[in-house]
């Protein structure tokens, strides 16, 4: 597998780069145009459906209108970064898709490869160091705009990202060690008996929501939240800047779907038990199955947004730090020790001891934490019934039976 | 004594403090559940009117566009009084009256709106002018749509308020019918237009 792409002539790689450029444009048109018709759906309307064929256009409609409007750079901008900010978001998501196998073998203009660019032993590190170079993008467009709302935004988002990078990263070692590299093509491949969204189920659910958070969407979408920030870092952009953002966030939010499909989701393959479609139009149907996979976490992402409301900022950075962190951490030691039996043959009855040790732990660990959490809302709950000493606003739902006296109130 | 009576009760129920139990969060099946609502609503009947090809009545007593009635022969009930003008909260009505004569008579009186402008850019019909109006000339229709490109198109002039002429009505200045005066208009004693009313 790995071969046949690394045996690409010059010219095949130049059209496949351009390839999965073009699917990326068009996967953000068809995905703004997906997510403005499900959330529409979901609020009990329609959506888009005037521009084209079920309003399919809609999307290039609003690019060509955006395109057209002023270009404005605010007077206490920093030019040149003001411009170069948008650049960087928008090109690092894309190379996000160079190591991402969006097919198995196929015959493209008669030679013999695969619809994936390259293959890089690091791959997966890869993608997280491109995506963490996308956050310059943020933070230099929120710091260059010159402006109070975008300089917050930027900080947030910068902040949020980084944060759950960590989650993010975290919920791939598990995988890593599953699967022995950290190449794209290796990790699918060992995924032909099981996908690792079941081996690995907690790594999975981490992961899904850290990639919410590291695309800044809805309900992580606070540092963008339109009531608060105005936009967020972009507040200060326009025309084809604004629409490079734009683009930017949404071939991020492809990307990741792509990155949880090929790392949880078994890549380009079936299935496990429909193995046979893989051989049909060619080997393309691979990359029909990799497209219903991507499409499938991108419904989830708009299901997301059409369900939850948005988080407030302490919040968001609680989960991320105190609990997705941990957890996963807790997850990477149980994966390791028993990676660790498994490689060195050890025996059922001793990784179940094992796991039956870890359940037991988590149990006592978490019923003192009950405990204590009870005892605590027992000692808050006193606190309120007794009386107040000074006349302070009462919680809700109680009237106020506190009267200063009256000689009291007179010496005031 | 008796005054301190309904203070003792109300002191009496503010004894008893309601209690509203604090929960923690909501167990995860729970929270889950917006996730459903959310996934069924995606099947349910959409409540969009693709308003251009679809148009829907509205309701029987929705304020739209204003009208200048007529009496049942064709005058105007409009009396010039500018009550309704005086009633506009916005400003956006402006009447001049004039003297009608016998030989021009637009209304039934001494008076007629000689200039009736609604300026709609201003209008946010409240229908207080309807309810100033003391001949009933002005009422509103359930026309909507009102929107336009420009500022004069939006002001609307008597011709363009003024209520079409129906069967049996004939287009002001013109008599009053054989034998009547602006009582029996009033009190709708005439019903419909006289040959000899029409102006040659």
């Amino acid at each position: 597998m790995r071969e046949i792409i690394l045996d690409d002539p010059g010219w095949l790689i130049a059209v496949k780069a351009h390839l999965v450029f073009v699917f990326c444009v068009l996967c953000t048109l068809m995905a703004i145009w997906f997510e403005r018709r499900i959330v529409a759906r979901m609020q009990l309307r329609l959506g888009p459906n005037r521009v084209g064929k079920f309003g399919l256009l809609q999307s290039l409609a609003d690019g060509v209108k955006l395109a057209l409007k002023e270009d404005v750079i605010p007077a206490a901008a920093d030019k040149l970064i003001f411009i170069i900010a948008p650049i960087i978001s928008a090109t690092t998501c894309f190379m996000v898709f160079a190591v991402i196998p969006m097919s198995g073998p196929v015959t493209m203009f008669g030679q013999e490869t695969a619809f994936q660019l390259t293959d890089i032993p690091v791959g997966v590190l890869y993608i997280l160091s491109v995506a963490s170079v996308g956050v310059y993008g943020i933070v230099l467009a929120g710091w260059s705009s010159g402006s109070t709302y975008p300089l917050l935004g930027g900080l947030r988002s910068s902040a949020q990202v980084i944060s759950y990078e960590i989650a993010m990263g975290l919920s791939l070692v598990a995988v890593f060690l599953y699967a022995g590299s950290m190449s794209t093509i290796d990790i699918v491949d060992a995924q032909d008996q099981f996908w690792y969204a079941i081996v690995l189920f907690p790594s999975f659910i981490i992961y899904a929501i850290s990639m919410v958070g590291e695309t800044n969407r809805a309900p992580f979408d606070l540092a963008e939240a339109e009531g608060e920030l105005v936009g967020g870092f972009h507040t200060e952009y326009s025309s084809l800047k604004f629409a490079l953002f734009f683009l930017a966030e949404y071939v991020n939010i492809v990307g990741v779907s792509a990155l949880a499909t090929t790392l949880f989701l078994g890549g380009y393959n079936a299935p496990p038990g429909l193995g046979f479609t893989e051989s049909w139009l060619g080997g393309w149907f691979t990359f029909i199955w990799f497209f219903i996979k991507v499409t499938l976490f991108f419904f989830v992402f708009v299901w997301l947004r059409g369900t939850l409301p948005r988080l407030r900022y302490d919040q968001f950075m609680q989960f991320g730090w105190k609990v997705l962190i941990p957890a996963n951490i807790a997850w990477i030691m149980v994966v390791a020790v028993l990676r660790y039996f498994t490689l060195n043959g050890a025996s059922r009855t001793s990784i179940l001891i094992f796991g039956g040790a870890v359940l037991v732990i988590f149990l006592i660990g978490s019923s003192i934490y009950e405990r204590a959490k009870a005892k605590k809302i027992e000692i808050e709950q006193s606190s309120v019934d007794a009386p107040a000493p000074f006349p302070v606003p009462e919680l809700p739902m109680k009237i106020s039976t506190f009267t200063v006296p009256r000689a009291e109130r007179e010496r005031e | 004594m008796s005054e301190l009576e309904p203070k003792r009760a109300i002191d009496g129920a503010a004894e008893e403090s309601i209690n509203i139990p604090i929960d923690g969060p909501a167990p995860l099946l729970a929270q889950l559940k917006g996730f459903w609502v959310t996934f069924t609503a995606q099947f349910k009947k959409v409540t969009t009117v693709q308003y251009p090809e679809v148009k829907e009545a509205t309701a029987p007593r929705f304020h739209g566009r204003h009208q200048l009635n007529r009496h049942p022969d064709g005058l105007e009930k409009c009396i010039g009084c500018e009550l309704c003008a005086w009633a506009c909260p916005a400003d956006a009505i402006y009447v001049e009256g004039a003297d009608n004569s016998d030989e021009q008579r637009y209304s039934p009186g001494e008076r007629y709106g000689k200039v009736y402008q609604i300026n709609y850019l201003r209008c946010i019909f409240c229908g207080l002018c309807i309810e100033a109006c003391p001949t009933r000339a002005l009422t509103m229709t359930n026309e909507y749509e009102l929107a336009d490109d420009s500022r004069k198109k939006l002001i609307f002039e008597k011709e363009d308020l003024l209520a079409p002429l129906r069967s049996g009505m004939l287009p002001a200045p013109h008599p009053y019918y054989p034998g009547t005066d602006d009582q029996d208009y009033y009190h709708g004693r005439v019903t419909q237009a006289h040959p000899s009313q029409e102006q040659k």
